[in-house]
């Protein structure tokens, strides 16, 4: 396997007039959590919405630059974006079943593939919720509404949906920004086992979930990458630095 | 809880308000079932209209608005939904659309009489469809087509944003989740506004009367070509004769009338409760 994920050059993106994310160009090492972190509107849920081109809903939005995702453009017309975003999943700030049963939700990204082979969707969905955590919580209730669990089955839901069609890397946007201290602990403890599987890139208010759980960081302020490094040498950084100083929350 | 006196007089206008709507509905329907409820009987539903008013029941009236309403829906629910999916979904924001928009708007204000005329020139005339069902359900669908078109934007645009984006992340086209997403989730809101615009459609009389609807029909329809008649035109031609008896079986046909609105009414409320409840729990 090649060393790194994502390679991004010069990635640039606007809304409107506003300028999300100026000039960005990072390689994201491969086989390790990768935290992104910075004060909000500071870009770094557009950067992260740009790697699987969720970007492209939004309307008057435009990216400019070059994004290699196992070193194919992204952006070349004849990749889809729909079988990129097949291999990069995505987890959002606030957990989004379908209201749907809990087998259903799992299931759905096989559905859409046209998988009928109703042995190979029921082994994969109950793989997927072990892969999550999930499956001693629901095994027996998967024909139950999504919507009647926790914020953080919730949310281990969504994760267990995403790895469901085996993607090669999970985006996770403040996945635990709404959960409470337990869930969150539940799903930064799947995260550093599914980080040997899949790889994993994270947006996080939290500090302290960054320097627990990931292995780079990248720190973003007004739209610019100031820092990207291993997770140790970020967090040692003396407050001469803007890095440093937003860690000691000295600003921001 | 104590009341103050600025709130204690909105109170009572509101209840006052309120009041005077139910008891003019009372009204209406006591003087209703006091002129027509002896005419109501099964040999009312059951017989062809005739000259003699003790003889004449709403057979072929009942079955034809039965039929029309079934036939405007068959039209009216595809073009309005697809009309509705493409605003939602597929519409760039230009000037034309914004236009057409409060065109569609505009078009569930015109009054009921122009869309018959319309149908007349259209439906009956130019395309010589005759006073056809077939006329008669056109023309009400393009009457009733703006309600489905607004009610079913509101519930395309009540799907939430974020569920449709866990879709698409997981890599769905958008016709996907169009078809997976949208589609179930809409269903209930959809339904409600279709069951009310037809609702709406089996109460019309006047477009029906400008594309020449025979009041007097002693048979059942036989196919979408064939001349019919509706519960709202027999009503119409009974109150516009001389005799009493006439008026008495007037009041019997209205209140059919009522009682299969008001049944539909219910029905749109229970099948919406009863989705919601299904997709929430």
């Amino acid at each position: 396997m090649e060393k790194h994920i994502f390679e991004i050059s010069n990635l640039n993106i606007y809304y409107h007039d506003f300028h999300a994310v100026k000039n960005v160009s990072v390689a994201i090492p491969g086989n390790a959590i990768t935290a992104i972190i910075g004060a909000s509107g500071c870009g770094k849920s557009s950067f992260l919405r740009s790697m699987n081109r969720m970007n492209d809903f939004i309307p008057a939005s435009k990216t400019t630059g070059q994004i290699l995702f196992h070193g194919v453009n992204i952006h070349d017309p004849l990749v889809s974006e729909v079988s990129l975003r097949r291999r990069v999943g995505m987890v959002f700030q606030k957990p989004n079943p379908f209201p749907f049963s809990i087998f259903d939700n799992v299931a759905y990204g096989l559905k859409i593939q046209n998988i009928k082979d109703k042995t190979l969707i029921s082994e994969r969905v109950e793989e997927s919720l072990k892969r999550a955590f999930l499956w001693d919580e629901v095994k027996d209730r998967l024909k139950k509404s999504a919507l009647g669990l926790s914020g953080g089955q919730q949310q281990r839901l969504c994760i267990a949906r995403a790895l469901a069609i085996y993607p090669d890397a999970l985006l996770l946007d403040e996945p635990c920004s709404s959960l409470d201290p337990l869930a969150t602990a539940k799903i930064e403890e799947l995260l550093q086992k599914l980080k040997k599987e899949i790889n994993i890139i994270i947006v996080t208010h939290n500090l302290q979930q960054a320097r627990r759980i990931s292995e780079y960081v990248g720190f973003f302020n007004a739209g610019e990458l100031m820092d990207f490094g291993p997770t140790k040498e970020l967090f040692e950084k003396s407050e001469e630095s803007m890095a440093g100083r937003y860690i000691n929350g000295i600003f921001g | 809880m104590k009341t103050d006196k600025p709130t204690a007089v909105f109170l009572m206008l509101a209840l006052f308000s309120f009041s005077f709507a139910v008891a003019m509905l009372l009204i209406l329907l006591a003087s209703i079932i006091n002129d027509g409820f002896s005419r109501l009987t099964w040999q009312f539903l059951t017989q062809f209209p005739s000259r003699n008013p003790e003889m004449a029941g709403i057979l072929s009236s009942w079955v034809g608005s039965f039929y029309l309403m079934i036939l405007t829906g068959i039209i009216a629910v595809p073009l309005g939904v697809g009309a509705a999916i493409y605003f939602e979904k597929y519409a760039k924001k230009s000037r034309f659309n914004y236009l057409m928009e409060i065109n569609i708007g505009t078009l569930a204000g015109v009054p009921s009489i122009i869309y018959g005329l319309l149908g007349l020139a259209l439906f009956v005339r130019i395309m010589s469809l005759g006073r056809s069902l077939l006329a008669g359900a056109l023309t009400l669908a393009l009457l009733i087509l703006p309600i489905i078109i607004i009610a079913s934007r509101e519930a395309i645009r009540n799907v939430p944003s974020f569920i449709q984006d866990g879709a698409l992340a997981l890599g769905a086209t958008r016709l996907q989740v169009i078809r997976s997403i949208i589609m179930p989730l809409s269903f209930p809101g959809i339904l409600t506004g279709v069951i009310l615009a037809l609702a709406r459609a089996i109460v019309e009389t006047a477009p029906l009367i400008a594309i020449g609807a025979l009041t007097y029909i002693a048979f059942l329809p036989e196919g979408i070509l064939s001349p019919f008649t509706t519960l709202p035109i027999q009503i119409f031609n009974w109150i516009s004769r001389p005799q009493v008896l006439f008026h008495r079986n007037a009041a019997a046909a209205i209140m059919v009338l009522i009682s299969i609105t008001f049944f539909l009414s219910i029905v749109a409320v229970l099948l919406r409760d009863y989705f919601n409840q299904k997709n929430n729990t």
